[in-house]
């Protein structure tokens, strides 16, 4: 069974400290090159077709910015 | 299918716990404390037990986790905590009493706390934040951090002869009669962070059967004051914490 | 007709705290105080009103315990001497900037360092000014009697709740170990969870409701005016207590022309250096402060007219004498009497002293 997933950041409280990047195991996300109004470059899906909805970026984010979404295809 | 039309409620599958609040965590980017802090309130969320549950905060970086955790707290004395937790859950025996303590707390000015908690067997969860250093005070030595690790109160390294050997207390504490289980855990992986929290949810557990004390060691990161970037602390930690705090369950009955 | 019992003054806390519905003790053994825990632990209240009773690793747990339960809105009280309320006072701080409600009982001993075990009451200045840090005060009652040990049980808890304060009852080891006659008095009911809950429940943490935001006692505020404002409120609500709180005692003060001021054991002295001045033809009175914060100032005032002198008897080297001195401001001499490191003056001793500090 195969999943596509994507997921919504809550860019205003994303930190950029990039643990969710390291941990994506679709090299799904990446940081903006833009930043925040607090200064923090946020995550994003650089690559949103490769998103599996895994839950992995969200479950390791120390801010809970992330949430996820998943339908099976 | 577009991304539009994923996002949508019915297709959700993880997000932001009701037991959090909606504050921004003052903590550093990347920090440990905001994984174990979420994996906490998951817990109580899914347990449906915010209104049985009582929080004790320390001092140190997590002082502030009443802001976050939306459930009742108690901000502790530092290195207290458990004497407030005891007399918490003596005085309420049906209630959840969870402390939430650092290194410097738990293993330095509260060690006479923390043992005799623990041996007295007080049905309480202790979460034991292990980030080798003092966070909140500007990254000075705590006593659990490594020999030769850099520290602000040792700025050559950690040196036996001068500040003797890092305290490994899980373990003393695993010794311990009142305790029924003690695990060590970390957040940094996905499968970590899933890890720690099913070990909170039995701390919690045990805490309802009267098993005795529960105590999860997350060791965990400082990169600020470990001055790396939060990626490479975990990298860090991976290399040097893990072979001196290997994780596991030192006692699980 | 009430029970009558022949106890000694820390039994009598043991068996007030029981009465007067205490939900908790938390102690750790300490001369001359221990009788207060082992009566708690004989009584097994436990068994019959639920009230929790520990035994502590140390003093700095037991008042740390007092903490976690007096945020529960619960009852909470422990006893201590001289060097573990030392231990407590980072504690007490704490309490106080979280206003939460306490009893802390100190049978003094001589100090300073481990001091001895006999009675003194060289803790005053620790007691009524503070003795941690920060800008607080606790309610301080200074009982004279092994009736007194047990009925100030009761008041402290009504005052501590009323006032969200810890407060002390502040005796020594001469009160502590003497036995006298004890009139029990009618038991009050611990609140179940429920009433706790219903009655303290806005603030105490009792478990967060739906209706309401997290509890949360701290106090921590790292903004400066937030703090500020903390700490005006505490001061206002200190002034409060000193409006009505002042609690105090006289002997042939109706005519007196000099004045003795001394409270707990050295008042029970005094009460016989008035009667020895008195078969002498010196109008000696004797004011006993039973509040040591709140002062009773104003008490003292009020006789300044007619008085030729005051003199504070202390078992210490003169600490209340200041708050005397502030009371009288000038206005007539105030003189020092006292005696330190466990040792007690008789009455006579007092009474030649004041002689020769008056000139009479």
């Amino acid at each position: 069974m195969a999943f596509k997933g994507a997921i919504v950041v809550d860019t205003e409280k994303c930190k950029g400290c990039g643990v969710c990047v390291a941990n994506c195991p679709t090299q799904t996300i990446a940081l903006a090159k833009k930043v925040n109004s607090k200064g923090y470059p946020y995550c994003y899906m650089e690559f949103p077709d490769k998103c599996t909805g895994c839950s992995n970026c969200a479950v390791v984010c120390p801010d809970s910015v992330i949430t996820v979404y998943r339908v099976k295809i | 299918m577009d991304v539009k039309d994923i996002i949508n409620p019915e297709n959700f599958v993880y997000g932001k716990s009701k037991v959090l609040t909606d504050t921004v965590m003052h903590y550093c980017p990347g920090c440990s404390h905001g994984v174990v802090h979420k994996l906490l309130a998951e817990v109580i969320e899914e347990m449906d037990i915010q209104d049985k549950t009582i929080g004790v905060s320390p001092v140190g970086c997590a002082v502030f986790a009443y802001k976050y955790i939306d459930i009742d707290w108690q901000q502790a004395a530092h290195g207290r905590a458990p004497a407030l937790a005891t007399a918490t859950k003596r005085l309420y025996p049906d209630k959840y009493v969870v402390a939430y303590q650092g290194d410097g707390d738990l293993a330095s000015i509260g060690t006479a706390e923390i043992i005799h908690a623990c041996n007295r067997g007080e049905n309480i969860v202790v979460i034991f934040i292990n980030n080798a250093i003092y966070g909140m005070t500007g990254g000075q030595m705590a006593p659990t951090t490594l020999i030769d690790m850099k520290t602000a109160t040792t700025p050559y390294g950690r040196s036996v002869e001068l500040n003797g050997h890092p305290l490994k207390i899980t373990e003393l504490i695993a010794q311990l009669e009142g305790t029924c289980f003690v695990t060590r855990q970390a957040v940094h992986t996905p499968a970590g962070a899933r890890r720690t929290k099913r070990a909170i949810r039995k701390a919690f557990e045990n805490s309802a059967q009267k098993k005795g004390t529960s105590l999860i060691e997350v060791v965990s990161t400082c990169n600020s004051n470990w001055k790396m970037s939060p990626v490479q602390a975990n990298e860090w930690m991976v290399e040097n914490m893990f072979p001196f705090y290997p994780l596991g369950d030192l006692k699980d009955r | 007709m009430a029970e009558k019992l022949l106890k000694k003054g820390n039994e009598a806390i043991a068996l007030a705290a029981i009465r007067y519905g205490a939900d908790g003790y938390f102690g750790y053994p300490i001369t001359p105080q221990s009788e207060v825990m082992e009566t708690l632990m004989e009584e097994m209240p436990w068994e019959t009103t639920g009230m929790v009773v520990l035994q502590a690793e140390s003093e700095t747990s037991s008042i740390n315990m007092l903490y976690g339960g007096a945020c529960c809105g619960k009852k909470v009280m422990t006893s201590s001497s001289s060097p573990g309320i030392s231990l407590m006072c980072e504690g007490i701080s704490y309490m106080a900037g979280a206003e939460l409600p306490c009893l802390v009982v100190n049978v003094i001993r001589g100090g300073p360092g481990l001091g001895t075990i006999q009675p003194g009451q060289s803790d005053y200045f620790q007691a009524v000014k503070g003795g941690g840090h920060g800008d607080y005060k606790v309610i301080v009652l200074a009982p004279a009697s092994v009736q007194e040990m047990y009925d100030f049980v009761g008041l402290s808890f009504d005052l501590a709740f009323k006032y969200r304060t810890p407060v002390m009852i502040l005796s020594d080891g001469a009160i502590g170990q003497m036995m006298e006659k004890v009139e029990l008095r009618e038991p009050v009911r611990r609140l179940t969870d429920e009433e706790i809950a219903e009655k303290y429940g806005h603030w105490a943490t009792v478990g967060k409701q739906p209706h309401r935001k997290g509890n949360i006692i701290s106090s921590l505020s790292l903004e400066a005016w937030e703090m500020e404002a903390i700490n005006l409120r505490l001061q206002e609500k200190y002034k409060k207590i000193k409006e009505n709180e002042v609690r105090y005692e006289t002997l042939l003060c109706e005519d007196a022309e000099y004045l003795l001021v001394a409270f707990g054991s050295s008042a029970r002295i005094c009460e016989n250096t008035v009667e020895l001045a008195r078969e002498k033809g010196i109008k000696l009175g004797l004011l006993r402060p039973i509040t040591l914060f709140p002062f009773p100032e104003k008490p003292i005032q009020d006789l300044l007219p007619q008085l030729k002198g005051v003199m504070s008897v202390e078992l210490n080297a003169g600490q209340m004498v200041e708050d005397v001195k502030l009371a009288v401001n000038g206005k007539v001499p105030v003189e020092f009497y006292g005696r330190m490191g466990g040792s007690i003056f008789s009455p006579q001793e007092v009474f030649t002293a004041f002689s020769e500090k008056f000139n009479l």
